[in-house]
């Protein structure tokens, strides 16, 4: 499982954008550490800020946007500090890479398949001429294309969704990152495809020995890949631990939420729990615990102060009141609890 | 009206056969003979991966798509091909459609207001501009928007509003039948309850059928009573929601149920995922019929199959004592 090595670490971050004049703050102090040969997913609902905060640790985030304050540190450098594109050029594709929801996107519908390949092979490591194609249709074969030298001929819009994905990943992998993010690398895709992209990505972990980070909204992925969780609300990691910590013994009644709003945990012929009411407006300063409007169980002190960092166990914590010693016990929702059940019956 | 009634399929499809394509070389099937039943007040599902034909189907049962063969009946009465005036006016309002996209299926140009109402305009379905504005705010109300946001654009909304906006315009058209193309699949994870939760009582109070199209069958199981699984243009199998993950027969059903993600890491570890192989049936040039292979629980498949599957149900009756 790896190390207990800190591969990044990103301390307090706040990132801001400018958006015609206002300026809106995406992520609001967030902390996270990944560790070496780990995968961490990061969840959370949409606008909760799983691209902006991952993006940062690249330099991609929009032009209108900034790393305001706080510290991102990996291999013992500060990235936080960078400012020119030069200096990203030599952490991103190279020691972090990135995979993106929609495959289309990212490869180029004019150019081959095997030529998007080689240029990433050429830039990186200075492949040429037939070692490089040599070595791209090496690459698709890895990643479970068949018949890949003929492949390598064709273009983009020759390929379906699901192959699409895993030339997007062999382009990825070509430069032998030391951190692969996948943003919603199968949203697009339906569940079979799905979960052959997982494996193929599990599989090339092992063999190539990097460490990944999810994103994702599907809670069964995640549960699927993740050693440790990161969930995320309202630009803050709410909860984070490892994997079993975060299905079988949540604490913030957002990850309750999210959870118990999942089909698979509902009762036929009941409603569904439905979170209700919509995020926080991040123009504006947020007071207390950003989920309490939202909480039908909110504290009176969630509208009033931000909860700090508890923690649960060494590697588990969440930011909610709680868990403060004078919070009053309050129950997980029924679909925690049998979650924890059947967990509990399996392990006696 | 017709002679039909409650105990008789609201919709049957018979061998619906569905094709693309302009010349002979370019022809395909994307549906290739689809056969189902769906009752009254049902919620039926269909599930199969991307580009197995879901959307050709619903969009042939609301007539977007020519049916190449074979039989749509609605109430007894078959409303493909052509048909009377009035039979005409009668499926375009009964039967509606919910479309897989929010983002894309609204027209961005016209006003909430106009979307909700603009089937009416097709049926003459308002005497007057009071009744219609009355029935865009009775509609928005039924899936909890307030009537204030007739007056907004489409893109001034979320998308579980804008999915919202999408059943109310099936709403005012007072169907019967709604389908539902993959109706949560492009929201986020927060609304997807909400969606699920209004078609539920949307079918609780007006006894709507629903055909649910879906690749997620964690969400299929959860709000269906009956479920068909299609495979490139073949409906391979059809029975009820919990006897279909009981006992699933076909290698590409088990293949589906094998691949749904489970939100606990325990089980989804030891998970193992069946990779469907066609190749593996090994029919004769007679290939697989549309067989029953315990009451109510259909499968496509030749005599051998068919015997095989019969020896499971048997075997796993026996293992649970029935
Ligand atoms: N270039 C930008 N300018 C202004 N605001 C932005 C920009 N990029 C992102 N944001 C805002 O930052 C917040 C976080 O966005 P982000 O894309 O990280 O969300 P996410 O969690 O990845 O959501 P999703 O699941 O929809 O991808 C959102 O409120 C978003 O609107
Ligand atoms: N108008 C059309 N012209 C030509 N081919 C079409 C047309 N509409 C659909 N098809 C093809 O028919 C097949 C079935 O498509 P359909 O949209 O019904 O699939 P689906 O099961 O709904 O898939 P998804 O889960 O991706 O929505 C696909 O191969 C598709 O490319
Ligand atoms: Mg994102
Ligand atoms: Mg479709």
């Amino acid at each position: 499982m790896g190390t207990n090595e800190s591969l990044l670490s990103v301390r307090d971050l706040v990132v801001k954008f400018n958006l015609r004049g206002q300026v809106l703050t995406a992520i609001r102090g967030a902390s996270l550490d990944l560790y070496e040969g780990q995968t961490l997913a990061i969840v959370g609902e949409s606008g909760s800020g799983k691209s902006v905060f991952t993006k940062s640790f690249l330099g991609m985030l929009d032009q209108n946007g900034w790393v305001d304050s706080g510290s991102i540190l990996f291999e013992g450098v500060e990235l936080s500090r960078y400012k020119s594109q030069e200096e990203w050029r030599a952490v991103r594709g190279k020691k972090i890479a990135m995979v993106f929801q929609d495959p289309m996107t990212a490869l180029n519908p004019l150019k081959t398949i095997g030529k998007q390949i080689e240029e990433v092979l050429e830039l990186h490591h200075g492949l040429k001429g037939l070692h490089a194609a040599k070595a791209a249709a090496e690459m698709l074969g890895r990643v479970g294309i068949s018949d890949p030298e003929a492949r390598a001929k064709q273009y983009p819009h020759e390929f379906s969704g699901g192959m699409r994905q895993r030339v997007v990943i062999a382009i990825a992998m070509a430069c032998k990152p030391r951190i692969l993010i996948c943003d919603e690398p199968t949203t697009a895709l339906d569940v079979t495809i799905q979960a052959q992209i997982l494996d193929l990505i599990r599989a090339l972990q092992k063999d190539f020995g990097f460490t990944t980070i999810y994103i994702t909204h599907d809670l069964g992925v995640v549960a699927n890949v993740a050693d440790r969780v990161a969930v995320m609300y309202a630009g803050q990691i709410v909860e984070q631990g490892l994997v079993e910590e975060i299905f079988y013994d949540p604490r913030h009644p957002y990850t309750w939420a999210l959870l118990s709003s999942l089909p698979q945990l509902g009762v036929k012929h009941e409603p569904l729990y439905a979170i209700k009411g919509t995020p926080p407006n991040l123009f504006k300063p947020i007071k207390g615990d950003a989920f309490a409007p939202r909480n039908p169980k909110a504290l009176k002190i969630d509208f009033e102060e931000e909860p700090p960092e508890f923690f649960v166990s060494p590697t588990h914590s969440a930011r909610t009141w709680l868990l403060d010693p004078q919070a009053p016990k309050l129950e997980p929702p029924a679909a925690i609890r049998a979650l924890r059940a059947a967990y509990e019956r399996s392990e006696a | 009206m017709s002679d039909w009634n409650e105990s008789e399929p609201l919709l049957k499809l018979d061998g619906l056969r569905v094709e693309f394509g302009a010349s002979k070389k370019k022809r395909f099937a994307a549906v290739k003979g689809a056969s189902f039943e769906i009752m009254r007040g049902e919620t039926f599902g269909l599930v199969g991966e991307s580009g197995s034909g879901k959307t050709t189907i619903g969009r042939a049962i609301v007539r977007i798509n020519e049916a190449t063969s074979g039989r749509i009946l609605y109430k007894g009465r078959q409303i493909n091909g052509r048909i009377s005036k009035e039979l005409d006016r009668e499926v375009v309002q009964k039967i509606q459609m919910i479309f897989q996209d929010p983002m894309a299926s609204l027209n961005e140009r016209a006003k909430v207001d106009y979307i909700v109402s603009e089937g009416l305009y097709n049926i003459n379905g308002f005497s007057s501009e009071e009744e219609r504005k009355a029935k865009v705010e009775k509609a928005l109300l039924e899936v909890g928007l307030l009537p204030e946001f007739a007056s907004r654009f489409p893109h001034e909304f979320s998308g579980g509003q804008r999915q919202r906006i999408g059943i109310a315009r099936a709403l005012i058209m007072e169907p019967e039948l709604l389908v539902a193309d993959e109706p949560i699949s492009a929201l986020d994870v927060s609304i997807r309850a909400q969606v699920l939760n209004l078609l539920a009582e949307l079918q609780k109070r007006k006894g709507l059928t629903y055909l649910f199209i879906a690749h997620d069958l964690s969400v299929v199981r959860f709000i269906t009573d009956r479920i068909a699984v299609i495979h490139k243009g073949d409906i391979v199998e059809l029975a009820q929601t919990e006897e279909l993950f009981r006992r699933p027969l076909h290698p590409y059903t088990k293949a589906l149920l094998s691949a749904i993600p489970l939100p606990d890491p325990r089980l989804e570890k030891k998970k193992r995922i069946v990779i469907y192989d066609p190749s593996c049936h090994r029919y004769d040039e007679r290939g697989p019929s549309w067989r029953e292979a315990a009451p109510g629980h259909f499968v496509l498949a030749d005599d051998r199959e068919l015997a095989a599957y019969r020896d499971e149900i048997a075997r796993a009756d026996a293992a649970e004592g029935v």
